[in-house]
């Protein structure tokens, strides 16, 4: 890391806030217009999970049997689903849930992962040892298996499959991060602290953590478009989002017997909406870890 | 305080060096008062920068330590935790390379302030007028400026004189210098000792001195630890080591230096190569492979660090060779 300028160099004095969002922009430039344009798609997505319930034209849990399974039309843009409901209202309303659980999965297992990850760093020897075959340990349970074991525990629910998946993905963000800070723990200003007097804690939190920000950044993209997706097929298991509360893991279970009775728009376009939420999250994931790797050789 | 600052008894540290468990440093011993400069001489794998980071608590992980350093009267070998930094306070360290030991992604203000801030609880706007301050005693009038630019802004120079700065802030009562010059140019190099010596006067900071330069050593030093294989050599005033050595290394550490009055027609160096502290034999003089005036004693025991003259020495025939060693004969 003693090579790795900071990725773009403020012009001069006092443009500490300037430089900092010039910084983020040309990271984002660096990953290219592929990059730019998956940016762009989880922006809409957010801002859909954001205002959905807002912008949605119907109540999205209000039935109607005798338009089940509707084809589009002028007001009903997507058609209806097996109950009658709105399918856009539905999307765009389920758009919440979707996005939230992935975050707070990404959130709970980096958090933790990260923490696990610089603990075994710092301390070496014997805490790492525990740590590192604690996490070994983990990695042999799926997280589907988690998440019908925290359904069990705790009840079915956003809530339990999202604690479940967190755990699931932490040994991920703890190994590869594991490794980022050994390396960063031996740079030499490390020492250089430490003489200085200054608390473990204290290096970890102001140093070692910030210092490792790229990677743990683009971890959190990758992990999320997985986060979706796991969430997704939870859900259609009947353990996550409960129906009839919109969600499109929800929507494509729900729905899945219009694909063989030939209505398989409603279904369909939820499994459009995560397959493109998760690309783009991928794809700028993908680019942003290359940058980190770049800068952190 | 009356007793001596800094007492290093009897230190011997080992190491797991590919494998295999070996000693860095063999019973090494001294002494500084406060306010008092001493230099730490040696080549390559001599072990002064070890004894430097044993007395900093930053040895590696898995080395065994054996004999005490005491800082203040009190063994520093058993601190943990609070303590530990408590003492560090005491004890700034400034390295070879500044580029590499200030966290490259952060401001120099960052930099300087963080240990004021952080231990010691000053506000940050009187945290960074200290720095200020302090920079401008470094010789960095632009101090203001300075403290908002990145490290990978600045000259090697400049930099060295940030650490040395931002190492005093904390109002150090022992500073460790490890080859602080050694990466710069020889005219800044001239300024920074001149910023090192003039610190020691203004702030009776106690310097220990690491270098591989003798006349360095002497230019700002009370005293001179010359070190070779682990051990210490010779301990003297550092006005009487060029002159009068007590030691043969130390006169052929001396005389390895090119005279800058007249041409050399060949350099001088020390013949065979230096060992590293754990190849030394453990019951002969370890300089003897290399040494014009080896005799069989010099191969019958390990010579002990003896006084002589108000110096010590350890040199089997230190008496016999007195007056002798300024010109090594050619071998």
């Amino acid at each position: 890391m003693s090579t790795a300028a900071p990725l773009t160099v403020p012009r001069g004095p006092g443009a500490a806030r300037r430089g900092r969002v010039q910084g983020a922009l040309g990271l984002l430039r660096a990953t290219g217009p592929v990059g730019i344009v998956s940016a762009i798609i989880i922006a809409v997505a957010i801002l859909i999970a954001v205002f959905g319930t807002f912008i949605a034209p119907y109540d999205p849990n209000l039935p109607n049997l005798s338009l089940a399974w509707g084809s589009p039309s002028g007001g009903h843009l997507l058609g209806y689903d097996f109950q009658g409901r709105d399918v856009l209202s539905r999307l765009l309303v389920g758009a919440r849930t979707a996005l939230l659980g992935p975050l707070a999965v990404v959130a709970g297992s980096m958090a933790a992962g990260v923490l696990l990850a610089v603990t075994a760093a710092w301390r070496r020897g014997a805490s790492d040892a525990v740590i590192s075959s604690g996490l070994d340990i983990l990695f042999a349970f799926p997280g589907i298996l988690l998440a019908v074991l925290a359904a069990a525990v705790f009840g079915a629910g956003l809530t339990a499959a999202a604690i479940a998946l967190a755990v699931a993905y932490m040994p991920y963000v703890a190994r590869v991060l594991r490794g980022a800070a050994l390396k960063e723990r031996s740079q030499p200003y490390v020492a250089a602290l430490e003489v200085q007097g200054a608390s473990a804690v204290s290096i970890c939190f102001r140093h070692l953590i910030p210092n490792m920000m790229p990677l743990i950044v683009a971890q959190a993209t990758i992990l999320f478009g997985y986060a979706m997706v796991d969430l997704a097929a939870i859900s259609f298991l009947g353990l996550g989002v409960q129906p009839p509360e919109p969600n499109w893991g929800v929507m494509i279970s729900e729905n899945q017997v219009g694909l063989a009775q030939g209505y398989p728009l409603p279904a369909l376009i939820a499994c459009a909406c995560i397959v493109v939420v998760v690309i783009a999250v991928n794809v700028l994931g993908e680019r942003l870890f290359e940058q980190a790797q770049r800068a952190y050789r | 305080m009356n007793g001596p600052l800094l007492e290093v008894d009897g230190l011997t540290v080992l190491l797991d060096v590919e494998g295999a468990r070996r000693a860095v440093l063999r019973d090494v011993s001294f002494t500084m008062r406060p306010g008092e400069a001493v230099g730490l001489v040696g080549e390559s794998g001599s072990g002064k920068s070890m004894t430097a980071r044993a007395i900093g608590r930053l040895l590696p992980r898995g080395a065994e330590v054996d004999g005490a350093i005491r800082f203040g009267g009190s063994d520093i070998g058993s601190l943990s935790g609070a303590a530990l930094r408590r003492y560090r306070g005491q004890v700034a360290m400034i390295f070879q390379d500044p580029r590499a030991h200030i966290n490259p992604v952060r401001r120099i203000g960052d930099f300087m302030t963080e240990a004021l801030r952080t231990n010691l609880g000053v506000p940050a706007d009187q945290a960074r007028r200290r720095a200020a301050d302090m920079l401008a005693q470094v010789g960095i009038e632009d101090g203001a400026q300075r403290l908002r630019q990145y490290p990978h802004q600045m000259s090697g120079g400049i930099l060295q004189r940030i650490m040395i700065a931002a190492a005093l802030l904390t109002e150090p009562r022992l500073l460790l210098a490890d080859e602080p010059t050694t990466a710069l140019d020889v005219t800044t190099q001239a300024e920074v000792m001149a910023i090192l010596d003039g610190l020691r006067r203004d702030f009776g900071l106690a310097i220990l001195f690491i270098t591989h330069d003798l006349e360095l050593a002497a230019a700002i030093c009370d005293r001179t630890v010359v070190m070779y294989a682990g051990q210490i050599a010779e301990v003297r005033a550092s006005s009487l080591l060029h002159e009068d050595p007590l030691h043969p290394y130390t006169a052929a550490l001396a005389a390895a230096r090119p005279d800058i009055t007249q041409t050399a027609h060949r350099l001088r160096a020390i013949p065979g190569r230096p060992l590293s502290a754990f190849e030394a034999p453990s019951a002969e003089c370890a300089f003897a492979p290399r040494c014009p005036h080896v005799r069989d004693i010099c191969l019958q025991a390990l010579p002990e660090l003896a006084e002589l003259d108000g110096g010590l020495s350890r040199c089997a025939r230190a008496h016999e060779l007195r007056g002798q060693l300024q010109e090594v004969p050619r071998a």
